[in-house]
């Protein structure tokens, strides 16, 4: 097993046992979906309306807020700093951590969305393409989130500075997701230029995103 | 004196002494010249006399770009080199560069309220200097969270280059979201084209705002300095004196 499969893993184990919080943005996702006709109305046709707005923005959220803790815990219990001595370089360690975080919570997330969108009242095929536009752009939300959450160590302070320095920065993941899943509800725009947007956009946080977060590291913990 | 002598602070902060009075002399002779020509400039055929409001809001969104290179340029002196200078440099810009931003979008709201009728539309420009702004502050909570200057320094720079790459990405998306869901016919009829009897003005308004800046920066990271300087100052009196008692 090389270095990268066995982060991977033991960062999967760690977020689905005891004291890891896997599903905990599902379960703030669906909290999020259920306080929205709370504030908008019951009316089924204007949620049917906001629906893939109201999706996107809680997945968002949700994704933000899980990021907290993502180098913290390393950070206290030292293994941070073995990862950063290994041999393996610290952007592949990072973006493995990526891959797992994703895995255990941006994948959640797009997997109960159909189930949200019902209360929602989103049409069935409409929820199709949002749950795709979700799984297309949520790897960017975790890589973008990556950047703030080595920052946010670096300095020992969490909670809303990660907030505010990562939201900025994810405003055209949200832009391309809800146009292309609005496209392939309503139209008359097609779906395949936003989505293909959307896909870029995820590609180019997979590469900047391990790399800024390696040089944040790098340079706040020396 | 070579200019690579200037990155010692104390022989860059013996410079800035001498130069800073003259440099604020000429900024406000250029702010002089700049005023005079704007407020004789003609008004424009359909606006009247609120597109004066021009002459600070477009200066004020150059420089409010500016500053973000300012500080992109400063936040590569930080991370390549490691130079306080640069640190100093960059932290200094920041609040600058927010100030521009947040005068442009006032100046934009003020101007839209004539002419759109309302203080604030989401126009692709508006929402992407508003973004800049947000990006702006984001890097100021950096600073300000920051115990240690030094640190606090990387992790902006870190930040301020991430930033720049994506504020294109952002200009980018913001304009294509404007286009989908308005059309843009309502913005165009507030734009004049430019005629020179207005340009000339323009041009020298943003030599004055341009000198504004330098000068502002100059002064700011001069106060950095002597700051960090008034910091450590008091570090090592706390302990010595912590070193008396012992």
């Amino acid at each position: 097993m090389t270095g990268f499969t066995a982060l991977l893993v033991r960062d999967m184990r760690l977020a689905v046992r005891v004291g890891g919080g896997a599903l905990m943005g599902a379960l703030f996702f669906l909290i999020v979906v259920t306080m929205m006709p709370f504030a908008v109305g019951p009316d089924l046709k204007l949620l049917a309306l906001l629906g893939p707005a109201i999706l996107w923005l809680g997945a968002l959220l949700a994704s933000l807020l899980a990021l907290d803790r993502l180098f913290t815990v390393d950070h206290e219990d030292g293994s941070l700093d073995i990862l950063m001595m290994s041999k393996m370089p610290l952007e592949l360690a990072i973006a493995g951590k990526g891959v797992a975080h994703w895995l255990t919570t941006g994948l959640p997330l797009v997997i109960i969305s159909p189930v949200l969108g019902l209360m929602l009242n989103v049409e069935p095929k409409a929820m199709g393409a949002v749950a795709l536009t979700l799984l297309a752009g949520t790897p960017a939300l975790t890589f973008i989130g990556l950047i703030g959450a080595a920052l946010s160590v670096a300095l020992r302070r969490g909670g809303l500075l990660l907030a505010v320095l990562v939201l900025p920065l994810t405003i055209p993941v949200l832009i391309f997701g809800v146009s292309a899943a609005n496209a392939a509800i309503i139209g008359p725009a097609p779906f395949g230029p936003p989505f293909t947007i959307l896909c870029a956009l995820s590609m180019i946080s997979l590469v900047v995103g391990p790399f800024a977060a390696a040089a944040a590291l790098r340079f706040g913990l020396e | 004196m070579a200019v690579i002598d200037l990155a010692n602070p104390t022989r860059f902060l013996r410079l800035v002494t001498r130069v800073l009075p003259w440099l604020a002399a000429v900024t406000l002779i250029a702010f002089a010249i700049g005023l005079m020509q704007a407020v004789n400039a003609p008004d424009d055929y359909q606006q009247g006399a609120t597109v004066k409001i021009m002459y600070l809001h477009v200066p004020a969104a150059w420089l409010g770009m500016m500053g973000w290179v300012v500080m992109s340029a400063a936040a590569l002196g930080t991370l390549v080199w490691r130079h306080p200078l640069a640190d100093v440099a960059g932290k200094a810009a920041a609040p600058i560069g927010a100030a521009f931003t947040f005068i442009c979008l006032v100046t934009g709201s003020l101007w839209g309220r004539p002419t759109w009728g309302t203080y604030w539309v989401w126009d692709a420009r508006l929402t992407s200097m508003l973004v800049l702004l947000l990006l702006y502050l984001g890097v100021m909570a950096l600073y300000w969270t920051a115990e240690d200057p030094g640190r606090g320094s990387r992790a902006a720079a870190v930040l301020t280059l991430v930033g720049a790459l994506n504020l294109p990405i952002i200009k980018f998306s913001v304009d294509w979201w404007n286009t989908l869901h308005q059309p843009a016919s309502i913005f165009r009829a507030g734009g004049p084209t430019i005629a020179p009897s207005l340009l000339y003005p323009l041009l020298g308004m943003a030599i004055a705002f341009t000198l504004l800046f330098v000068t502002l920066h100059l002064a700011a990271m001069r106060n950095e300095i002597l700051r960090r300087r008034v910091r450590t100052m008091r570090l090592m009196q706390a302990q010595s004196l912590a070193e008396a008692h012992a």
